[in-house]
């Protein structure tokens, strides 16, 4: 079998279209940025019957031009994707093949934004995040990282190959080459290339995407219940105990990030169960936080709030339990055992590599937390509506939780987007020293590791998760500026 | 002002000492000093035998007493042998009684021993740092004066096309952690499947010899992620500064847009970016460590990451000293500068 090329027989039409217009684009811009310089803007023109008008000019007409050169660029790389989609690696090369495996996420990428834009009055925050494009742009990528982490990771759809099955003669290949005697209902192709061990990398890739989108928003959340439920205090009572956390936390941010990944994410450390307690201990923040906060709530209402109390804390506690304690036992050295729960109860066991990942990125990211939290507690604490709500005799803790964190929502939420970035970058970071996760892991930090020794002879095997970690993280940082954007307006 | 120095000194010596304290206990927990005893002696050692190394050197002793002894407040270990010979942390091997010295710490300015180089720690500590030094030198140099550029350009017409177009491409440097940059431009521009043979991908030669060709790609990849945050932050400060009223004034005025840009504006928007810039330093050493293991460059970061590697205890302890200071004092000179660039906040 031919190996494929990137647009195949599509691209014999496409491609000059492409090329021609890429550059134009470029012109544009650049002509663009020149007359921006070089004249005033639009003139702004008054028409006799009270209206504005822009007077246009050179800059409006290239402006125009921009606008719609990108259009056409949108659409002809939608025209690829479209293609490939119906005529497969045939038609369409690898661009082909890969849109067409990808098919299930165009779907649920397409029914998420018409059903988003059709309802984004009724939607709050997340349906005006629909009328700014660098936002909804943002929200594209990261949607589409979420959508094939879940559809490869937990369906098993997108995927052509095994994460680790090595096929022989396949090592080191480059992106679309056929598969030597493929048979019957197997893949014909390596889309993007075998690695170093004859493994496929377009299949690892999103392997890989299911490992960050699990555990990146799941350690960022855990990061955000610590620094809220720490900040807050630090913020709210100010004093000793606020002198004292914030020693604490500048102590953590003052460490290079690296060396305390590589002091704790060590095996000789995780043998002596450190991460195990730093769980116990971390991992209850989300508990006190939500306790105090129904309690704050409903503490008058003692015949609703204790039977509420119960049921919440009661699940909570079980996942708890469940999440620090493994084979029944909590901390478990060679020396000696805490019991935890028992197997029989137990809901499920987390890997304890993937623990003291987990553990640590929430260690690194919460002293920031804390920082913003406090600092947005400090201002909102001399606001008038706390004021009202001390004159009424409110707890301290329900002024903090329900008059000072949902007025502080607005720059959370935004740090939240960012933060989960650079979780994303701080997981690859880990990957790319090879600590923690397996070195078989299909992660993009270990597949850029594995794949950088050969990189000046076979870039591709690290060049596509570096790309796809670039798309994720950038997604969330246009996310981020599109929310605070549209925050900002009201 | 001076006390507001002394207060922030106290400070930054306290959370030195707990840093370093950790770092001390992490790397003097037993499995790591199992580990460091195989690999100095014996990778088959029984655990008595592993037990019995540890117990000649002193590793075993309580874990304040230990740190003491780095400090150099506590006296040395000294360890007297069945033959009688007589082994010491402060002394050769049987040295004369009078040549003895009792404390030999960080005090008494003997930084220890770094096991896996065999060489003095201070003075492997000296040259990396040297090493590192001259990368950041140049990134520096390359990163300040275009992100501020980036920033005034992008921040003097908010909106306008070219604000759009530089505000992009500071989001998407500040998407691109090093170890992503410097694989893509390792790629495109070192290697044989572009083509483009511009740079090597390879710094290890640069620190002797820095060329064009080899020092050009690990100082854009630390630049660049640098950039964008500053660029950004920039930015912002400047589209604060023109919307003051001063400005509409000199608009009105007539003052030409050249001049109010240059004359006006940039100096009250450039208070804001020096704070980050300064406090962008300890961010940068981060990227020097991925930097230099992906490129090779034997600098500071490569130490940090052979030392932590091999449970190197010293030497890595005097690798966090290092980089906690550096930490420190970025934040007090950008603190202190702050004060002396803001007219607004001079402390009386």
């Amino acid at each position: 079998m031919e190996p494929l090329t990137w647009t195949g027989p599509l691209g014999q039409f496409l491609d000059p279209v492409l090329y021609v217009l890429s550059a134009v684009f470029l012109v544009a811009v650049v002509v663009q940025i020149v007359l921006s310089l070089a004249t005033g803007g639009a003139r702004v023109i008054t028409n006799p019957d009270g209206t504005l008008s822009s007077a246009g000019g050179a800059y409006d007409l290239s402006a125009i031009a921009t606008r719609w050169l990108g259009a056409g660029l949108l659409l002809v790389v939608l025209g690829y994707i479209a293609v490939g989609v119906f005529g497969g690696p045939d038609t369409a090369g690898i661009i082909g093949g890969m849109s067409q495996q990808l098919l299930p996420v165009w779907i649920a990428l397409i029914v998420t934004f018409v059903l988003s834009i059709k309802f984004k009055r009724k939607l709050g925050l997340y349906g005006k995040l629909f009328d700014s494009t660098v936002g909804m742009i943002g929200f594209a990528l990261v949607m589409f990282w979420v959508y094939a982490g879940v559809m490869a990771g937990v369906l098993d759809w997108i995927t052509t190959h095994e994460s680790l099955s090595q096929v022989s003669g396949m090592k080191n290949k480059v992106p679309g080459t056929p598969l030597r005697g493929a048979e019957e209902g197997e893949y014909a192709w390596y889309l993007l290339g075998g690695d170093n061990l004859a493994r496929d990398v377009f299949s690892r890739l999103f392997k890989g995407a299911w490992v960050v989108v699990q555990i990146a928003p799941l350690a960022t959340l855990f990061a955000f219940m610590v620094g809220i439920t720490l900040g807050l205090p630090a913020g709210y009572y100010g004093g000793r105990l606020d002198t004292i956390l914030s020693f604490l936390a500048n102590l953590i941010l003052a460490f290079p990030v690296i060396l305390l990944f590589y002091l704790l994410v060590t095996p000789e450390i995780v043998a002596t169960g450190i991460p195990n307690y730093m769980a116990t201990v971390l991992f209850i923040f989300p508990l006190i936080f939500i306790a105090v906060l129904l309690n704050s709530r409903y503490y008058t209402q003692p015949s609703f709030r204790t039977p509420l109390l119960i049921v919440v804390l009661g699940v909570l506690a079980w996942i708890y339990l469940s999440l620090i304690s493994t084979g029944g036992s909590i901390v478990s050295t060679d020396t000696y055992r805490i019991p935890g729960l028992p197997n029989a109860v137990d809901l499920f066991n987390i890997d304890p590599g993937i623990l003291v990942v987990f553990v640590s990125v929430v260690f690194v990211n919460a002293p920031t937390v804390f920082r913003i939290v406090r600092g947005l507690a400090l201002d909102i604490k001399t606001r008038d509506y706390v004021a009202a709500a001390q004159t009424r005799g409110e707890g301290p803790w329900y002024i903090m939780l329900w008059e000072i964190l949902p007025n502080a929502r607005g720059p959370l939420i935004v740090d939240f987007c960012l933060r989960i970035g650079y979780t994303t970058i701080l997981l690859g970071t880990l990957g790319f020293f090879g600590l923690g996760l397996e070195s078989e892991s299909p992660d993009w930090g270990t597949t850029i590791n594995a794949g950088r020794r050969l990189l000046a002879v076979y870039p591709h095997a690290a060049i596509a998760p570096a790309v796809s970690l670039l798309t994720l993280v950038l997604g969330l940082n246009l996310l981020a500026d599109g929310l605070r954007e549209e925050s900002l307006k009201d | 002002m001076g006390l507001f120095i002394l207060r922030r000194l106290g400070v930054m010596l306290l959370t030195a000492l707990c840093l370093t304290f950790i770092v001390f206990f992490l790397t003097n927990l037993y499995p790591n000093l199992e580990k460091l005893a195989k690999t100095q002696g014996n990778f088959r050692m029984s655990d008595e035998a592993v037990a019995s190394w540890l117990d000649d050197r002193g590793y075993i002793d309580n874990t304040f007493v230990k740190y003491g002894r780095w400090l150099g407040v506590a006296p040395g270990w000294v360890t007297e042998k069945d033959d009688g010979t007589v082994t010491g942390q402060c002394f050769e091997e049987n040295a004369p009684m009078e040549e003895r010295a009792t404390f030999c710490g960080v005090l008494q300015g003997d930084w220890g021993f770094s096991l896996v180089f065999k060489d003095d720690v201070s003075s492997l500590v000296a040259t990396r740092l040297g090493a590192t030094g001259k990368l950041m030198g140049f990134v520096l140099l390359v990163m300040v004066p275009m992100s501020l550029l980036v920033g005034v350009l992008a921040g003097m017409r908010e909106g306008s096309g070219l604000d759009r177009s530089l505000s992009t491409f500071s989001i998407a440097t500040t998407a691109t952690p090093e170890y992503v940059s410097g694989v893509i431009f390792i790629a495109v521009f070192a290697s044989s499947a572009f083509g483009l043979k511009w740079f090597k991908g390879s710094a290890t030669q640069a620190i002797e010899n820095a060329t064009f060709e080899n020092f050009t790609l690990p100082v854009i990849t630390i630049a660049l992620y640098g950039m964008g945050y500053i660029a950004r932050m920039t930015r912002a400060s400047m589209t604060e500064v023109m919307t003051a009223q001063y400005i509409r004034t000199a608009r009105l005025k007539g003052v030409s847009f050249g001049n109010i840009v240059l004359k006006h504006a940039l100096r009250n928007a450039l208070i804001a970016p020096f704070t980050v810039i300064m406090l962008q330093i300890p961010w940068l050493l981060n990227g020097v460590v991925i930097v230099e293991t992906l490129f090779n460059y034997k600098g500071f970061g490569w130490l940090l990451v052979q030392a932590a590697g091999n449970n190197d205890i010293e030497l890595l302890l005097a690798v966090s000293v290092v980089s906690v200071v550096v930490v420190l004092i970025t934040q007090l000179i950008s603190d202190i500068g702050y004060i002396f660039l803001n007219p607004r906040i001079r402390i009386s």
